[in-house]
């Protein structure tokens, strides 16, 4: 067996880096979901498990319960997840599409495809809005699901893509050889190839779908408010940090449920390749 | 050619890819049960021929027929014919027997039938005990079965053979040839083998077709391709072999006399030649006799020995004689035995008639 100082040693830099950036960050956020918002806006005493009630829609007595954050957190996860399936729709086809080109071709159509990254999001959001207002459609679920679309499609094809790049089409040939029509072919030998890109890219749409803020923000109006616009207003307008940091546990505790479903969904083989 | 007991009739194939063209005027048949190989150098065809059987080109012109059924725009998924692959296209996210296995389920065989049938098949390539093995935990010999088994287990009418033993080693390779030749005979399915390793195809087949630039040079079993090739290329690419140009002197019933360098050579073939034609003789280096004496009896050629290859088996001796190279093989039988010659030595080499072989132009 390993003695402890090794196992330490074994972990490495990768650790040093989630311990500073991830782990840190989390820990210093939940330990302000447990103190209590001063009357200037501050963090303060006491310490408190009034915000992780709250957030449950529970009164501080526990005698009414009102769960408008669940709500808003179930209709986050259901934008997120459809605008992950049409990005899927879209994007699966066009990663193949791209792969088949000559090269010089498919190195334009990747350029284009990331091109949108040299604008600053928040102005293409805005773009979005002077392209649909004529149409009526601003603000509008519709509007929010465009939006969320086109924000992500790019974090969708990229990694599909660079899985399609890898596929061995002889194994299209063996199959059909052993009796398969060209669409169980597909089926059998090619999309099998492609699931570690698009277990990925699923991934990669999804996270940042559920906690967008901006999107929703300006396309959606104050009728789709999603929780990562709820996180935000806490940590802005409102001035709640505590209840904020509890809230943005709530959507962490999505996520994480998000993928646990889908690690069960897609076979443990999936994201053992990704990983 | 057309006829009733041919497993695969090619029909006048032609094929080019641009402007090249791969495959000439391609016409042979296939004989049921036999071990048929295509045999030629890289970029010769033969693997355009075989992908054309299987369904994965077509044919710009002429007729495949298999197993009776013309099988022109048959999709390959249709066609009675499975193929081993040279890079065997394993399916990675499969284990072994879900490989095997995969065919029967696109037939839609039921379970109990598929599971009978795929135990049988990884026996007989010997490979039971690997079942739940994924691809990239097998060996390259290993591999290979898998590839095996998943082509036999659907009994084709047809098996295609594609290289399946050039990405193993020489040891493997050779019991892997008797193995697939012991198959061929238990299974008595049609095989058809692409190699370009001309021993391969001699020690496997029941015939070989010899092909060049896209046509066939010769077609025939491995001793007549060997022992009575009809061009320099068959005569060069099977072995090695001396050729000699000359003109007709000389023609009778039982052969015919050829003027060369060396002199008049007799031949024992020929009889249809003309006097005055120019002609190549081809002789294989083991089929001259090297001699210290000169016995004088004709057929005979003054050299002298250039240089000697130890090679174990034989001594290949590279002759000078009238300007021309000539080689020699000779069976290295006794230790110390005076058989053994000399560099520089003067040699009298004897060219039997029956030895002589009259090519035709190329």
């Amino acid at each position: 067996m390993l003695s402890f100082r090794r196992f330490l040693a074994s972990l490495g830099p990768g650790t040093v880096w989630l311990v500073i950036f991830v782990v840190g960050p989390a820990l210093i956020l939940l330990a302000y979901s447990f103190l209590t918002r001063t009357d200037v806006g501050q963090l303060g005493a006491p310490v408190t498990l009034e915000n992780w009630q709250r957030i449950f829609g529970y009164d501080a007595l526990f005698q009414e319960w009102v769960p408008d954050n669940l709500r808003v957190l179930l209709r986050s996860v259901l934008v997120a997840a459809v605008s992950t399936f049409v990005c899927v729709l879209l994007g699966y086809p066009l990663a193949f599409y791209i792969a088949a080109q000559p090269p010089r071709r498919k190195n334009v159509l990747l350029l284009l495809l990331i091109l949108p990254f040299w604008v600053n999001f928040l102005i293409r959001v805005y773009a979005w809005i002077i392209i649909l207002r004529p149409f009526g459609l601003v603000p509008s679920t519709l509007a929010v699901f465009l939006g969320m679309t086109y924000a992500y499609l790019p974090f969708f094809v990229l990694p599909v893509y660079s899985s399609v790049e890898k596929v061995d089409w002889r194994l299209v040939e063996a199959a059909e050889d052993l009796g398969a029509t060209p669409v169980r072919a597909f089926w059998a030998a090619i999309f099998p190839q492609t699931l570690p890109g698009l277990i990925a890219g699923v991934i990669l749409t999804f996270i940042p779908a559920l906690g967008t803020f901006i999107v929703s923000d300006l396309l959606g109006g104050s009728k789709t408010a999603l929780i990562g616009n709820l996180v935000q207003d806490q940590f802005g307008q409102a001035g709640d940090w505590p209840y904020g940091a509890a809230l943005s546990f709530l959507l962490l505790g999505a996520v994480l449920l998000g993928l646990w479903l889908y690690a069960r969904l897609a076979g443990q083989k999936g994201l053992e390749e990704l990983i | 050619m057309l006829s009733a007991d041919a497993a695969v009739s090619v029909l006048d194939v032609d094929k080019s890819f641009g402007s090249v063209q791969v495959l000439d005027d391609v016409d042979l048949d296939i004989r049921k049960g036999e071990f048929f190989s295509l045999l030629g150098p890289s970029g010769c065809g033969k693997t355009t021929l075989l992908r054309i059987l299987a369904g994965f080109e077509q044919p710009d012109a002429g007729q495949i027929i298999i197993g009776g059924r013309d099988m022109t725009g048959v999709p390959p998924h249709l066609r009675p014919v499975n193929t081993v692959f040279q890079s065997y296209a394993l399916f990675p996210h499969l284990n072994v027997y879900d490989n095997v296995a995969f065919g029967l389920r696109m037939k839609r065989v039921p379970a109990a039938q598929q599971r009978e049938r795929v135990g049988r098949a990884l026996e007989t390539v010997r490979i039971g005990d690997l079942a739940r093995r994924r691809p990239d935990q097998l060996s390259g010999g290993q591999r290979q079965r898998v590839a095996l088994a998943r082509a036999i287990v659907g009994e084709p009418q047809v098996l295609l053979l594609d290289e399946p033993l050039s990405a193993l080693d020489l040891k493997l390779r050779k019991e892997l040839q008797v193995e697939l030749s012991n198959l061929q005979e238990t299974l008595g399915i049609t095989f058809v083998f692409v190699t370009h390793d001309q021993e391969e195809a001699l020690v496997m087949s029941d015939r070989i077709a010899v092909m060049n630039r896209g046509r066939v040079e010769q077609l025939g079993k491995a001793e007549d391709l060997y022992e009575r090739p009809r061009t320099a290329f068959v005569a060069n690419f099977l072995g090695s072999s001396n050729l000699i140009e000359g003109t007709v002197k000389a023609v009778t019933p039982e052969g015919a006399t050829v003027q060369t360098v060396h002199g008049p050579l007799m031949t024992h073939q020929g009889a249809h030649l003309k006097i005055g034609q120019s002609v190549t003789l081809s002789i294989r280096p083991e089929k001259l006799r090297m001699e210290r004496d000169d016995e004088t009896e004709g057929n005979e050629v003054r050299a002298r020995v250039d240089d000697i290859v130890y090679t174990g088996a034989e001594n290949q001796y590279l002759l000078k004689a009238n300007g021309e190279r000539l080689i020699v093989f000779q069976l290295n039988a006794d230790l110390g035995a005076d058989e053994d010659f000399d560099y520089e030595e003067d040699v009298a080499l004897y060219l039997p008639p029956g030895n002589l072989m009259v090519l035709e132009e190329g």
